[in-house]
């Protein structure tokens, strides 16, 4: 090989919460099999821009390497996705990077992901099991409902899915598909069932679920293809009957 | 209700949607299509309408101020959103757009089409076949009368597929998908009805019968 194979990145960039993005171009050597992730590390080695400027290195977030963390999530030629599953030999170059910028930008593509976990505490995204003393064993989940379950809980709050929302912006304080599908998942187990309407009540609060307006990307976008929209159309009946209880009463609590 | 203010608001927008404002536009599509029979015909069936036992009760409860909520919370909706169809250019999301934009347009063609009708009726009007032929007459306004059937008949008809899903009655992608084609359906059979209307007004031959 006389000559070496290249690969062009134009990158987004912004110095720090407040300033105002740019973008800088870069070309590396190409290897085979790279990520995206892999190319960010060559950019960093050498922070050379195509025009021969030297620059900072790019500032990204990473973590397991395997899609099932979401936190290298960002904007790849468009659309949200992870930068680690995000192999450079399928995408059409130049490859563009932008951060998510549903979320406030810390610096370049790193974002700040605070309100979905924020959210997930809103609606109490997990299974309360403490006591002062040793509750013994719950009660079971059917097989066949675990299963169903676990396409649910493979979301990793990674952001695609509120990042693709029209719903979701600096404008309104709408809670996303995420956490909504995370209420289905624990309202779904037999412990958590226990808390139903507690998180259904929070679901139903300001900033909640009726804010959805149907666009249907979410489910579109989601890189672990949890079914966001019927857990949306789900969790509307669900609150459906609990406004119903709320106003009318029930001992079904 | 000081409890969860903007779930009921949020609901009550998409119940109004349906009852009363979706209901009236049914009502008042199939009046209008009197036209298709003559003058007097739509004479006739305007004249009842209007002579309805407590017509003004009726309006205002039935019409004006559901209409009105329906509206202006919608365009606080409408506003809330940021439409992203170029880079998520998916069916849904198009209707989603669609359903922003008819909306917003019909608040200023129903604005106009009350200012132009009920109002002017309240002024001493007549409100009948040769007020719409009139109106009608003009090309600036048949188009626009037309953007106004159109874009209800859409609004009503998308709005009645999102009611089902924002209420949960449609749960699976597959109750959805059939609540699409029935969607489809509604907005077809209602533009029939309402074009239909609208053509009949422009028939000399119908004004005298």
């Amino acid at each position: 090989m006389s000559e070496q194979k290249t690969v062009r990145f134009i990158v987004t960039r912004q110095d720090s919460p407040d300033a105002s993005p740019y973008t800088e171009e870069f070309e590396i050597p190409h290897r085979e099999n790279m990520n995206v992730i892999s190319a960010l590390m060559e950019i960093r080695r050498n922070p050379v821009t195509v025009d021969g400027k030297d620059s900072a290195p790019v500032v990204w977030d990473m973590n397991c390497l395997e899609e099932v963390c979401g936190a290298c999530s960002m904007v790849i030629n468009g659309k949200p996705r992870q930068s680690c599953t995000a192999l450079v030999d399928q995408l059409d170059q130049p490859i563009r990077l932008e951060p998510m910028k549903t979320f406030p930008v810390v610096r370049d593509l790193v974002v700040d992901r605070s309100r979905m976990f924020d959210s997930l505490k809103k609606v109490k995204a997990w299974i309360p099991i403490d006591g002062t003393y040793d509750l013994g064993p719950g009660p079971r989940m059917a097989e066949n409902k675990r299963q169903w379950a676990y396409e649910l809980s493979k979301c990793m709050t990674c952001g695609v899915c509120l990042e693709a929302c029209p719903n979701v912006n600096s404008k309104s304080d709408f809670i996303g598909p995420a956490a909504v599908s995370q209420v289905r998942l624990f309202n779904a187990h037999p412990t958590g069932e226990m808390n139903r309407e507690e998180r259904l009540n929070a679901l139903m609060g300001d900033g909640g679920l009726s804010n959805c307006g149907n666009s249907q990307n979410c489910v579109q976008a989601c890189p672990k293809g949890i079914p966001l929209t019927t857990s949306i159309a789900a969790l509307n009946r669900d609150m459906t009957m609990q406004s119903f209880k709320n106003f009318f009463g029930s001992d079904k609590l | 209700m000081p409890q969860n203010q903007e779930f009921f608001n949020r609901r009550l927008h998409s119940l109004l949607g349906v009852i009363p404002v979706g209901v009236f536009l049914i009502q008042h599509f199939i009046i209008n299509h009197f036209a298709v029979y003559g003058a007097s015909s739509f004479n006739a069936a305007a004249h009842f309408m209007e002579s309805l036992p407590f017509r003004y009760a009726l309006e205002i409860f039935v019409i004006f101020l559901p209409l009105l909520y329906h509206a202006i919370y919608g365009l606080y909706i409408a506003f809330l959103g940021k439409s992203n169809t170029r880079r998520y250019g998916f069916f849904r999301n198009i209707m989603f757009m669609l359903q922003r934009v008819t909306g917003v347009f019909l608040v200023i063609f129903i604005a106009w089409h009350v200012w132009e009708t009920r109002v002017a009726a309240a002024f001493g009007a007549d409100v009948n076949y040769d007020m719409m032929a009139d109106i009608l007459s003009s090309p600036f306004m048949l188009v626009f009368y037309i953007a106004g059937v159109l874009a209800a008949t859409f609004h009503f008809a998308n709005g009645l597929w999102s009611f089902a899903v924002s209420w949960g009655l449609t749960v699976t992608p597959r109750s959805q998908k059939i609540m699409t084609y029935v969607s489809i359906t509604v907005f077809l059979v209602l533009s029939y009805i309402g074009i239909r209307a609208i053509i009949a007004f422009l028939d000399p031959a119908l004004a005298n019968m």
